[in-house]
């Protein structure tokens, strides 16, 4: 089993962060990972994104051209990063920010309005953790507990931060869960 | 210990700890600067001391005198830094004094780009200062292996009295995988003692210790070089360090790659075999010594190469030089910053298997 994903945004949404904590997930369930942020001549505004791989096997290539799900969090990244995904894969777009349905009909859409629901939590810093808890309730690819905890640990110097997060984590995972594959 | 995810600059910072370096002195560039920025937090929390100088020239220069007294030192710069250093570099090879750099490869010539690159294989393998010397250069393609070699260098360093160099790329140095630092390791050479360090005669009869590469009086200096070259050819004989993927097997092609991209290469292989097509993979991991006779039997056994870089082809010519100039070597190289991926490693591959079996 290797499962290769794709994280994309606006640089400041926190699309390395969720990217980061699926790695340590998987990590922490005895997976092999891999996170690869792009890096280059980038700020707050610019695109962010980066790569993860869980596997069961030690990670061969960190560098993905076709990866088996992208989550995509503003419209730039939607555009750049749909064509690749691997048919069949997943592909969730953050309804808030992008106002285009996807054009792609062979991979399973995941959508979640990320900003709206981190808005209505009192939360608006937390549309990446709506999203990826949208993107863990619709594959479970990794365990839904390992992602508590790690925003909890995430979260430990601003104690007031980890409730609404992980409220906004479990408002994600029951959009996904609504929209997991039969 | 359990594994942790880190980021390759950091494990590598973290290695060097491990190593019971105590002294780190750079100057920022990218994309490295997780380094120095690791090693200024960790070296007052185990009593060392980080120094951010005023350019590569001074921070290389420190190096050689942190080594001339006898202490564990290292630094760590990018490609452009790197070349700032050359000066101290021939220096301190010149006076035999052991330290470990580390270079995360950016795109050249010039300052060129910050994205990864392959392309300073000439500088550290030939001698990028001047005069005739060697470093001994590790190269590794994952963090584990950034950790392992990083501390092994600071051995080898010691046990040579020679500079060691580290080189990878901004894939390795920026991204996170897990990593274990073992709690019982070993040296993996024998240490001798530095008697040779400027320590502090204290009056006690010993020859003063002189660290230093003048020699004007030339057969004194021909001597010199007599004794580092005898020395490069101990290393040459005992540091080849190479991982072989799937050679003992069948194959009709053999893909020679190093660092980042060797496990680009080994992922677009193991889906070739999968389907039955027969490649296997020789990754250097010490560049010099670079592993000439594995790569001779290697593609001896095969009938042809593909030799794939992030350059315009310079480990290219060692491959060259191993199998002899009619031999059939392939190239595919990125340059820019640009990266193989493994589709397109893939492709080159395939291209290469129809080309033998053409040619048959």
């Amino acid at each position: 089993m290797q499962h290769e994903m794709i994280f994309a945004g606006f640089g400041g949404q926190g699309v390395l962060l969720i990217g980061k904590m699926i790695a340590y997930a998987g990590l922490n369930s005895g997976k092999e990972v891999s996170w690869l942020p792009s890096y280059g001549p980038e700020m707050r505004g610019g695109t962010a994104n980066c790569t993860v791989v869980v596997a069961d096997e030690p990670v061969g290539s960190p560098v993905v051209a076709s990866p088996w799900a992208v989550v995509a969090m503003n419209l730039p990244s939607l555009d750049k990063f749909e064509p690749t995904v691997a048919p069949g894969g997943v592909l969730v777009i953050n309804t808030s920010l992008i106002n285009r349905p996807a054009v792609r009909t062979d991979v399973r859409v995941v959508n979640v309005a990320a900003n709206e629901i981190c808005n209505e939590l009192g939360n608006p810093k937390g549309a990446n953790m709506v999203t990826v808890g949208c993107f863990v309730g619709a594959t479970e690819v990794v365990p839904v507990q390992q992602m508590e905890d790690l925003i909890r640990e995430t979260f430990a110097a601003k104690p007031k931060l980890i409730d609404v997060n992980v409220e906004c984590f479990r408002r994600g995972l029951e959009v996904g869960r609504a929209q997991k594959a039969v | 210990m359990a594994r942790k995810l880190m980021k390759g600059c950091e494990a590598i910072g973290e290695a060097a700890i491990k190593a019971n370096c105590k002294l780190f002195f750079g100057y920022p560039i990218t994309p490295q600067n997780e380094i120095p920025e690791y090693m200024s937090r960790r070296l007052p929390q185990v009593g060392g001391t980080f120094v951010q100088a005023e350019s590569e020239v001074a921070a290389s220069n420190m190096l050689y005198g942190a080594a001339g007294a006898g202490e564990r030192v290292f630094t760590s710069s990018s490609s452009p830094g790197i070349s700032l250093m050359q000066e101290a570099v021939s220096y301190m090879a010149g006076s035999e004094l052991p330290v470990v750099i580390v270079n995360i490869m950016r795109a050249g010539p010039g300052l060129g780009g910050i994205l990864p690159s392959q392309a300073d294989y000439f500088q550290s393998t030939k001698g990028g200062g001047h005069g005739d010397y060697r470093l001994l250069v590790l190269a590794p393609s994952s963090v584990q292996e950034a950790v392992d070699l990083m501390q092994d260098a600071f051995d080898l360093a010691d046990h040579y009295r020679n500079p060691v160099m580290v080189i990878a790329d901004g894939l390795i140095g920026q991204m996170m995988e897990p990593v274990e630092f073992k709690e019982d390791r070993q040296p993996c050479r024998s240490l001798p003692s530095k008697d040779w360090a400027t320590t502090g005669w204290k009056g006690e009869g010993r020859p003063r210790a002189i660290v230093n590469s003048l020699f004007l009086d030339p057969n004194l200096l021909e001597r010199h070089n007599e004794k580092l070259t005898a020395k490069y050819a101990e290393m040459a004989r005992n540091e080849v360090r190479v991982a072989e993927y799937f050679t003992d097997e069948d194959y009709d092609l053999l893909v020679v790659a190093y660092g980042s991209v060797a496990r680009v290469c080994l992922s677009a292989i193991r889906q070739l075999r999968a389907e039955g097509k027969r490649v296997a993979l020789v990754r250097p991991i010490s560049l010099f010594p670079f592993p000439t006779e594995v790569i001779e039997r290697a593609a001896n056994k095969a009938g042809r190469v593909l030799v794939v870089e992030l350059s315009t082809g310079q480990m290219l010519e060692d491959v060259r030089m191993a199998v002899g100039k009619d031999f059939p070597v392939a190239f595919h190289g990125r340059t820019g910053g640009n990266l193989v991926t493994p589709d397109e490693a893939r492709e080159k591959i395939l291209a290469q298997l129809a080309a033998r079996e053409a040619s048959r």
